[in-house]
């Protein structure tokens, strides 16, 4: 089976080149209207900060990482990023209802089972979340903001992405192929 | 006019403020669902050469976006000067990118679509976004252990351009033409490894990617404003600061200031190598009309934190004031021309009559002292406020070193006049927005 069309049923998406060129438009519409760029993984950490405030706020004062969003009267969820995460889940919910895409499924390769999947895609978030906050960003925030206005930690953040994923597929291609 | 970027400083915490983010937001996820990446499958097969739907989007996102943001950058409508770039922090964000290349691999999602799988009820979406969050958490706990790496190899904003020392306009070009080819060795590669014709996809291709290239053509020949093009499209408001000389600090409120120990206070200094080496303010760093347009120098002033404060100094203020609004232009907040520059800092802090006798000037921005020997900052009117330098001033025409510092501790009273001045340093906090990874 290849992955190339979407599955019986659903609506085929779009042509790649065209919805980055729509992409492209979003981005620099993001630029021209606020000065920033797009991104997701800034956010989870306010709604992760903000959570754990809720639960231990004296931790979140004593650990300089998580005091800087959430210490003191500091309020982890004004910020721009959260704002934009609920934008960005609306906005694909919408796409997915319109092409009756959002229906409560698993997607898996064809040669693991579902709580496989279900378990690397939870392990795969761990390790994803701790790379993004290393690197200041993710895929959005990082390659594709700051590769549109050309920072180069950015392109070689980009690079390193690809590159990490190729140099362990091949170990993992049970979960895909 | 004002440029774009809007100045949203005074929309923050409104429900404007939320909606523009949230709007920006809802486009994005709804492109990205529309491309197909809330499906796990169409990303993963990026990594198994079957599908480069992946590698297509963001390519083709970026260099439409950089070509759009560099032509109206271009053409006069957005000041790029304000617009976030992510800060290089090389080493930390090359770890951080092979880390997330395996937790891809491994998990079929990056942060932002795992979103949209989530929100689409894709069960793997939401368990990824669950272990996002613990990541982040993880990520959190533990930063302190090796906060050398994290914060190593900081470049601050550092961009192709500056890197390779060419217009941006060229840059663009060399990556329209990158992703062309790009785009060409994906679907060759899809071809042989996922079976799907390297013909297929719509006809507009050619066209589109002739449209790229002209686009950045025109980038190429038309170029980037030069500071002087940018001072002249400067905000009104920028303009009115210069008019009402809320930008002209006294002296004394720069001597004020280098006393707060919880201010990064810098001064340039306009002057040529002979009138610096003559004198010049303690700690001052050399600069010239050059340098003031140079990235390097731009870039580093825009890397500085909130809390520093830059002063501009010459002989008089004609060199400052260029130089600041070359530097405005060029979007460096906190920066102040010297009051009178060196001339009526030397009025307030004077240097003994027999090392720097006045002399009548000849025009504004000349040196209006006649310095004996090159005193550089070894004067203590070049630190007034140190306290070591309060009453060092040695009266002409003693000979002898030690009497000489007895009797100026007697007859100066130990300390340098408190000169009144009218504040004018207000630090102004940077763009808000960081991006959504801030």
């Amino acid at each position: 089976m290849t992955t190339q069309s979407a599955p019986a049923g659903d609506k085929p998406y779009m042509d790649p080149y065209l919805a980055g060129a729509l992409l492209g438009v979003v981005l620099f519409l993001s630029f021209f209207l606020t000065g920033g760029g797009l991104g997701a993984s800034g956010a989870l950490s306010h709604v992760q900060t903000g959570a754990l405030d809720w639960v231990a706020p004296k931790h979140v004062d004593r650990v300089a990482y998580f005091a800087e969003i959430a210490g003191g009267a500091r309020n982890p969820w004004k910020s721009t990023g959260v704002y934009m995460l609920i934008g960005t889940l609306l906005g694909a919910l919408a796409s997915g209802l319109y092409n009756r895409r959002a229906r409560l499924e698993t997607r898996k390769g064809p040669r693991i089972s579902v709580k496989a999947r279900w378990a690397f895609a939870l392990l795969g978030g761990v390790i994803m979340g701790y790379g993004a906050r290393m690197a200041r960003g993710c895929t959005s925030g990082q390659a594709l903001s700051g590769g549109a206005v050309l920072s180069v930690g950015s392109w070689a953040f980009m690079f390193s992405v690809f590159a990490g994923g190729y140099a362990v597929a091949w170990l993992f291609r049970k979960l895909w192929t | 006019m004002n440029l774009a970027p809007l100045d949203l400083s005074a929309a923050v915490g409104t429900v404007r403020y939320a909606l523009i983010f949230g709007a920006v937001g809802f486009g994005f996820g709804f492109i990205l669902e529309m491309a197909g990446f809330g499906d796990t499958r169409k990303l993963a097969a990026q990594f198994y050469l079957k599908d480069m739907t992946v590698l297509k989007v963001m390519f083709t996102g970026i260099v439409v976006a950089s070509l759009m943001l560099a032509l109206a950058s271009s053409f006069g409508l957005l000041d790029l000067h304000r617009v976030w770039v992510n800060p290089t922090f090389l080493w930390s964000e090359i770890a951080g990118g092979a880390i997330m290349g395996v937790g891809f691999v491994l998990g079929g999602f990056c942060p932002g679509t795992s979103l949209v799988a989530a929100a689409t009820l894709k069960i793997d979406g939401m368990l990824f976004l669950v272990g996002a969050l613990l990541g982040v958490w993880a990520f959190g706990e533990t930063v302190g252990s090796f906060e050398p790496f994290w914060l190593s190899s900081d470049y601050g904003r550092f961009t192709l351009p500056d890197w390779l020392g060419l217009p941006m306009g060229v840059v663009v070009l060399a990556i329209v033409v990158v992703a062309l080819g790009a785009f060409r060795l994906a679907e060759v590669v899809e071809a042989r490894f996922g079976g799907v014709s390297p013909t297929a996809g719509g006809r507009g291709k050619w066209p589109a990617a002739i449209a790229l290239l002209a686009a950045a053509s025109v980038l190429v020949v038309h170029g980037q404003p030069t500071p002087e093009q940018q001072w002249a499209r400067a905000a009104p408001a920028t303009r009115q600061r210069v008019e009402t000389r809320a930008i002209f600090a006294s002296p004394a409120e720069v001597v004020s200031l280098r006393k707060d120990t919880s201010l990064e206070v810098s001064i340039l200094d306009l002057r040529d190598e002979h009138d610096f080496n003559l004198f010049h303010v303690g700690g001052a760093r050399r600069t010239d009309d050059a340098e003031t347009r140079a990235p390097a120098l731009v870039a580093r002033l825009l890397g500085k934190p909130a809390w520093a404060v830059t002063f501009l100094v010459s002989n008089g203020e004609t060199e400052a004031l260029r130089a600041w609004e070359s530097l405005t232009a060029q979007g460096v907040p906190n920066l102040y021309v010297v009051e009178g520059g060196i001339n009526r800092w030397l009025e307030l802090y004077a240097a003994p009559t027999c090392v720097a006798a006045p002399i009548a000037q000849r025009d504004a921005d000349a040196l209006a002292y006649r310095f004996e020997f090159a005193t550089g900052q070894s004067l203590p009117a070049a630190s007034p406020e140190l306290p070591i330098s309060r009453g060092f001033r040695l009266p002409c025409g003693s000979e002898n070193e030690d009497e000489t510092l007895r009797a100026s501790g007697e007859h100066h009273g130990n300390v340098w006049p408190e000169h009144p001045f009218v504040k004018r340093v207000q630090l102004q906090t940077k763009s808000v927005v960081k991006g959504g990874c801030g």
